[in-house]
C-alpha cells in the first residue's frame, strides 16, 4: 500500500470548522527517496524501497553508500519497503526520484501510522495487562494489592499455562495505530498534521500508510 | 525541533496576541458564536474571571463564572478559540489571587469584588 515515512514532531491541537478543538500530532513527513523499484520479473513482487532522513557518510557502511548511489542520493537514516504501490503511482515511484507527502495524502484522507511505542521497563500485570490487582488493601491484606493472583490449578494441570499473561517488559514494540484523519498538510515545511496520537516518543520514526 | 511546532501553531498565535489583556477578578463579557444550522448568531456570556491558565500557550484558557437564576454558571474558554468573537472588559477588580477558587461558595454580598481605581 502506498505510504511515506516520517519523523514525529510533537502533538499540539488545532480547531476545526465547526471551531471544535481537535488534539493532533505533527509528523515531519518526507521527502522520501526511491532507493530501490522491485518487480514481479526480478524480485518476484512488486515493492516500492523508500528512504529518509539524512545519516553522515561515515556512520554508513560501503554495502548502503553503494547501494543508495544507484538512487544518486546520500546515505539515509531509514529505508522501508512499500509493497503494491497502485498503478496511479507509476509516474512517481522511478530509481532516485523524490516522493513528497502531498503526492501520497491529501487533506481528510485516512491512515494508519506505525511507530516503536516508548519503553516503559519491566512491568506488573496491573499496568501491563490490565489485571485488576487483588481485592482490599485492609482485611488482613498485606503487600498484595498488584499481584496477579492465582495462576492456574492445582492437581489437575499443575504448572502454569503457556502464554500466560505475567509482568515483564513492555513497551518499546512495533505498534500500528489505524483509521487517523490527515487534518492538514503543509506542503512547503513537508509536514503532515492528523488527528490523534501515534506511538512513540518525539523524532522517531513514523510509517505512515494508505 | 520545536520550530516546527510553532509552524503549525502559529496560525492560531494572532488570535491569542489579539486578546485584551484581562485577569482574574475582571468582569467581562464574551461574545461567542454559536452556529444553528448554517445561520450564525452571537451570544454574550458576562461575569467574572476565576482563572486563566497556561499563561503564554495556545492551550491557554480562562474561565468566566455568572450567578443566572441562583445557579452558578462557569465557562471555560481556549483563548485562540475561533468562536470567540470578542471578549470586553467592562470592570477592573481589585483581588490578591490569581484563582478565584473561592468565589464558588460565595454569594450576594460576600461575591463582591472591589474595583481597582
Amino acid at each position: 500500500m502506498p505510504g511515506i515515512i516520517g519523523r514525529k514532531v510533537g502533538m499540539t491541537s488545532v480547531y476545526g470548522p465547526e471551531g471544535e478543538n481537535i488534539a493532533c500530532t505533527v509528523i515531519e513527513a518526507g521527502p522520501c527517496v526511491v532507493t530501490q523499484v522491485k518487480n514481479v520479473e526480478t524480485d518476484g513482487y512488486r515493492a516500492v524501497q523508500l528512504s529518509f532522513g539524512e545519516k553522515k557518510e561515515k556512520n554508513s557502511t560501503r554495502a548502503h553508500i553503494g547501494h543508495v548511489k544507484k538512487a544518486n542520493t546520500t546515505p539515509k537514516r531509514d529505508i522501508i519497503e512499500f509493497r503494491d504501490f497502485r498503478k496511479e503511482y507509476d509516474g512517481l515511484i522511478e530509481l532516485g526520484k523524490e516522493v513528497r507527502v502531498q503526492d501520497v495524502f491529501k487533506e481528510g484522507d485516512f491512515l494508519d501510522a506505525v511507530g516503536t511505542s516508548k519503553g516503559k521497563g519491566f512491568q506488573g500485570v496491573v499496568k501491563r495487562h490490565g489485571f485488576s490487582g487483588v481485592g482490599e488493601a485492609t482485611h488482613g491484606q498485606h503487600n498484595r494489592l498488584r499481584a496477579p493472583g492465582s495462576m492456574g490449578n492445582a492437581s489437575f494441570a499443575s504448572r502454569v499455562p503457556k502464554g500466560k499473561r505475567l509482568a515483564g517488559r513492555m513497551g518499546n514494540d512495533r505498534v500500528k495505530v489505524t483509521n487517523l484523519q490527515v487534518v492538514k498538510i503543509m506542503a512547503d515545511q513537508n509536514l503532515i498534521v492528523v488527528s490523534g496520537s501515534v506511538p512513540g516518543a518525539k523524532n522517531s520514526t513514523i510509517i505512515l500508510q494508505k | 525541533m520545536a520550530d516546527l511546532i510553532k509552524v503549525v501553531e502559529q496560525e492560531y498565535t494572532a488570535a491569542r496576541e489579539k486578546m485584551p489583556d484581562f485577569k482574574a477578578g475582571d468582569t467581562v463579557n464574551v461574545h461567542v458564536k454559536i452556529k444553528e444550522g448554517n445561520k450564525e448568531r452571537i451570544q454574550q456570556f458576562q461575569g467574572v474571571v476565576i482563572q486563566r491558565r497556561g499563561y503564554g500557550t495556545n492551550g491557554e484558557t480562562f474561565t468566566v463564572r455568572k450567578v443566572s437564576n441562583g445557579v452558578g454558571v462557569e465557562r471555560i474558554f481556549p483563548i485562540t478559540s475561533p468562536s470567540i468573537d470578542k471578549v470586553e472588559i467592562l470592570k477592573d477588580g481589585k483581588v490578591r489571587r490569581a484563582k478565584l477558587y473561592y468565589m464558588k461558595g460565595r454569594q450576594g454580598k460576600s461575591a463582591r469584588i472591589k474595583e481597582k481605581i
